[in-house]
């Protein structure tokens, strides 16, 4: 440590010069086995939910048995998984930010129906209506950060109100009726481009992998380069640490803020042209939980509630543990809602592991 | 009037808050190569004064001039764009962020060529390269790694981190707020004494602080604020701490003391 | 009345005054409208009447249909027309809230399509001891003398007219069915489990207890999962049960957009061709698959009639004091069902895809 000569020569202070400065050093301290572990896991945030999906892989394949772990059933897994975990990558943008988004599912019904009406309905090109699709799914996100960023308002609030606009004015434009996945096959193909699959194998055994599994991998893979890679990705992780304090370094964060909801909106309304590939038909009823299920898989994940923390590969995993577990219970026998039964627990350890790493400290 | 030219001027600052007169008319001056210290009772208007130079603040009235030239601020970003840094009490880092990206949050350096400029990827190992630097410099890199989270860092490790940050960028000057406030007595010797390895790279500093025998330690002038503007600037070494509390406090009249 | 309104939000002057002044024009237009309508002077007697219509849902066609049967029974004898629907299927809480507000405004009649058989009953109580006439629509309470009357599909029936009519198409080879069921949801409400049961009946299953889903053990029956009603719960479904046995060759379901998420499902397994699918409802999108061969047979309900005979009923019980009568047989008047195909079997009533397309709902 480099000791610069002290101009002024006051007694006391020779003495604590002399004393121990070690004071901006790291100590090695010794942990216990589990304070390791909290380290470990603090370090690597996606660990958790990774382990978790591996034992649900091996405990529901000694369960459920052939039927569980053969190929065509995991890949039938991540089709239906794909949506809700497109929406969970949406909204783990928010949640990294400290904030919620609960008109993510609405958002990305509309932006659905709004595709088919434009492209079925109206004939438009297939291009054009999801083009429109994408650009209402990004104004609808700039609404909600306008409010969160420029009237300061809680997201929690005002999701939960745009939340309510969306779905009346879907319900309003389309009087709640569906479009037909025979129509849309007439007129619009293109809509139902994430629908295509290739098999690998022959299908009975073989797993097929839809378009829209593709793209739930894409989705993630951009976004995971978007905030580990990029300045902004930075500060979105700033923003939801502390945002006084990432103002204070000189981050725009309403800037940061806006861009992150109208990204998810954008994100939500690609989620829902692959919604229209996963489901055939268009329907303004369908996805009624989304919204829910996208946070569960958030949660479920490791991404704190509480922002600035979790990797955004966490909700991959958080969603393939869900559709599992559904899926394992299901080819268990089981009813219903044990189901809902399992998630529920799911969340409730999720959140309590999470706030437990975060207890960690030197 | 000093021959040199201030680094940083205020001339007949006002700022008012509805009845409230903040700054009644401050002047208000930072010379090169100086530690200058505020100090100031509660309410005195010392916090204003120093945030209507670094932008916090837009004064209703007066003039600010920057190396003489004069300046007008909307945002602390158009100070730091100038070089000004500040290292604010609550060190205005983010615990989860690394080391490394607290110090370059909101400048990160991307990679050179079509990574940087298409996928705007950052360049990691350049930003660590610096900061390693920039701390050994300090006489920090103690800290294992840079890219632990700041979080896992104590008190003193943490306020290392802002001021080197600060001492990083900082092309015109500093302004640390109560840097040794929140630490023990160890920690702050260790802060002071880089604030006075700062001031020997030659990069002026305003140190607002309560401490007495901390800013006698390290200020070559006392600037003293009383009533929103300055009382008088005195010398540490011709007047004593009690001196310069009756002075903030109002028990004593600056010509009482021989400056 | 015209007492000023002050909407601040916090210190944000401007938007406080754009708020008063669309408030205020709002109001001057309210009361503008009111007093044309007085200026009008309808027959007092008929402005006296009012009829409270109370639906699940306002997403569903079969309610929008229902609304709409209503008001233009409503309109054409002269009286007003309140109308109310929950959020969500289920929603308790704003159909007794809404049950509060006909009871306080005064009102003749309450036409009520209960979110739950038994949740109801005592404010349902409550409005029949101020008087109030109330008729259960579409779903009975239990028991169904919690209102006066009952107007509804005769939901068991209509089960059994497509499992009859699947049993017949099937012919010998019913013995070795494969049977599919995609119910409603895990609350198990009567219209879900008098279709699945009557459905079982017509099929010559043994339903064990005809107010329970599941409880039966004949081995031809895969399994039962829930849709909540559409196109992704109904594909996920049928992805989940052909997961448990792909042979599934006739499939039940609730109603037609669960069909159409069905159909998607067997088709992206390439089995569309070995299942029959059978549905409930009348709407005309399923109508319209029924015609493209995309659902066998459906049986046709008549929400718009129900609707009507409640109104007419409120405005004979709030002249006279007549109180509506249940068909024969039945502790309900039953609105009708038709069974439609385009492939009609002997000894089953039923009509073409063509013929009910002109009949139909939505």
């Amino acid at each position: 440590m480099a000791e610069q000569p002290t101009a002024s020569g006051q007694e006391y202070e020779k003495s604590l010069g002399q004393s121990d400065a070690r004071v901006a050093e790291f100590e090695k301290r010794r942990h216990t086995p589990l304070q390791r572990v909290q380290h470990i896991l603090h370090s690597n945030p996606t660990m958790v939910p990774v382990i978790v999906l591996m034992m649900a892989c091996v405990a529901f394949s000694i369960i459920a048995g052939e039927r569980f772990y053969r190929p065509f059933n995991l890949g039938l897994i991540m089709q239906q998984v794909s949506i809700i975990g497109i929406l969970a990558a949406a909204q783990s943008l928010v949640i990294i930010t400290a904030g919620i988004d609960l008109s993510v599912g609405a958002l990305m019904v509309f932006a659905s129906v709004v595709m088919g009406m434009l492209g079925v309905n109206l004939g438009l090109p297939s291009g054009i209506a999801i083009l429109l699709g994408v650009g209402l799914g990004v104004t609808g996100g700039m609404l909600n950060g306008f409010f969160v960023t420029k009237l300061r308002l809680p997201p929690f609030i005002v999701t939960l109100g745009t939340w309510s606009v969306f779905l009346s004015v879907l319900r309003l434009l389309t009087g709640s009726q569906s479009i037909r996945s025979q129509d849309i096959d007439a007129t619009a193909p293109l809509l139902k481009f994430f629908g295509h699959h290739i098999d690998i194998g022959t299908p009975p055994a073989g797993a097929r992998i839809t378009f829209g599994v593709l793209l739930m991998f894409a989705v993630f893979g951009v976004l995971w380069y978007v905030l580990n890679k990029t300045a902004w990705g930075r500060h979105v992780y700033a923003v939801g640490d502390d945002i006084e304090a990432a103002e204070l370094s000189g981050i725009r964060t309403k800037r940061v803020l806006l861009s992150v909801y109208m990204l998810a909106g954008g994100v939500a309304a690609i989620a829902a042209w692959a919604s229209i590939g996963r489901v055939g038909a268009i329907s303004p009823n369908g996805f009624a939980e989304a919204n829910l299920q996208s946070i569960t898989a958030v949660v479920i994940g490791g991404i704190s509630l509480f922002g600035g923390r979790g990797s955004i590969l966490g909700p991959l995993f958080g969603a393939l543990i869900v559709g599992t577990v559904e899926s394992g219970l299901r080819l268990a026998g089981l009813d219903v809602q044990w189901q809902i039964f399992s998630i529920g627990w799911l969340i409730i350890i999720a959140v309590a592991i999470d706030q437990w790493i975060r207890k960690v400290s030197a | 009037m000093s021959a040199v030219t201030p680094v940083v001027e205020g001339r007949g600052l006002v700022k008012r808050y509805g009845h409230v007169t903040a700054i009644d008319h401050a002047d208000f001056e930072l010379l090169p190569g100086e530690i200058l210290a505020v100090i100031g009772d509660n309410g005195a208007g010392k916090s204003s004064i120093v945030k209507s130079i670094c932008g916090a603040v837009t004064p209703d009235e007066g003039e600010l001039l920057i190396e003489g030239k004069p300046v007008h601020f909307n945002s602390p970003i158009e100070a730091r764009d100038m070089g000004i840094e500040i290292v604010y009490q609550n060190l205005a880092l983010s615990p989860a962020l690394s080391i490394a990206e607290n110090m370059f949050a909101g400048r990160e350096i991307r990679k050179p060529g079509f990574v940087g400029n298409w996928f705007r990827m950052l360049d990691k190992k350049e930003m660590e390269r610096f900061a390693r630097e920039k701390l050994s410099e300090l006489g920090l890199m103690t800290v294992q790694s840079i890219n632990q989270a700041v979080e896992t860092l104590s008190g003193g490790q943490r306020q290392g981190v802002a001021v080197a940050r600060a001492a990083a960028f900082a092309t015109k000057f500093i302004i640390m707020d109560e840097p040794t406030a929140a630490l023990g007595v160890k920690e702050s010797r260790r802060v002071l004494e880089l604030i006075k390895d700062v001031r020997a790279r030659g990069i002026p500093i305003i140190l607002i602080s309560h401490n007495m025998p901390h800013v006698f330690e390290v200020a070559d002038r006392i600037h003293i604020h009383r009533l929103g503007k300055r009382l008088c600037i005195v010398d540490p070494k011709q007047v004593t701490m009690s001196d310069a509390v009756a002075l903030m406090t109002g028990a004593m009249q600056p010509d009482a003391v021989a400056a | 009345m015209s007492r000023p309104i002050k909407m601040s939000l916090g210190d944000e002057a401007p938007y406080a005054i754009l708020w008063e002044d669309i408030m205020t024009n709002t109001f001057k237009a309210v009361l503008l409208g009111g007093a044309a309508a007085l200026a009008l002077g309808t027959a007092a007697q008929a402005q006296d009447t009012t009829a409270c219509l109370i639906t699940k849902t306002d997403t569903n066609p079969f309610f929008v249909k229902m609304r709409e049967g209503a008001s233009a029974a409503a309109e054409a004898a002269g009286i007003t027309l309140q109308t109310y629907a929950g959020t969500i299927d289920g929603d308790v809480e704003s159909q007794v809230a809404a049950v509060e507000t006909c009871i306080a405004a005064g009102a003749s009649g309450i036409l009520i399509t209960p979110s739950d058989s038994r949740a109801l009953a005592p404010v349902i109580g409550q409005a029949r001891e101020a008087g109030i006439l109330v008729i259960a629509l579409d779903t009975p309470f239990e028991p169904a003398d919690t209102a006066d009357a009952t107007f509804a599909t005769d939901n068991f029936r209509a089960g059994e007219l497509i499992g009859e009519w699947a049993a017949a198409t099937l012919g010998e080879e019913a013995a070795n069915a494969r049977i599919a069921l995609l119910d409603l949801n895990a609350s198990e409400v009567s219209v879900d489990y008098l279709r699945d049961n009557g459905f079982l009946q017509g099929f010559g299953i043994d339903i064990m207890d005809p107010t329970d889903i599941g409880d039966e053990t004949d081995p031809r029956i895969v399994g039962n999962d829930v849709t909540n009603g559409n196109e992704e719960g109904g594909r996920t479904a049928m992805e989940n049960l052909l997961q448990v046995d792909p042979s599934v060759n006739v499939v039940y379901t609730i109603n037609e957009p669960a069909a159409a998420g069905a159909y998607e499902a067997l088709r992206a397994f390439g089995l569309e061709d070995q299942a029959l699918i059978v549905s409930v409802d009348g709407g005309c999108p399923g109508v319209q698959n029924v015609a493209e061969g995309v659902i066998g047979a459906t049986s046709m309900q008549f929400p718009l009639l129900m609707a009507s005979l409640g109104i007419d009923a409120i405005v004979q019980y709030a002249a006279d004091g007549t109180l509506p009568e249940n068909s024969p047989g039945l502790d309900f008047f039953n609105t009708g069902v038709q069974l439609v195909t385009d492939h009609p079997v002997e000894g089953i009533e039923s009509i073409s895809s063509e013929e009910a397309l002109d009949l139909c709902w939505g």
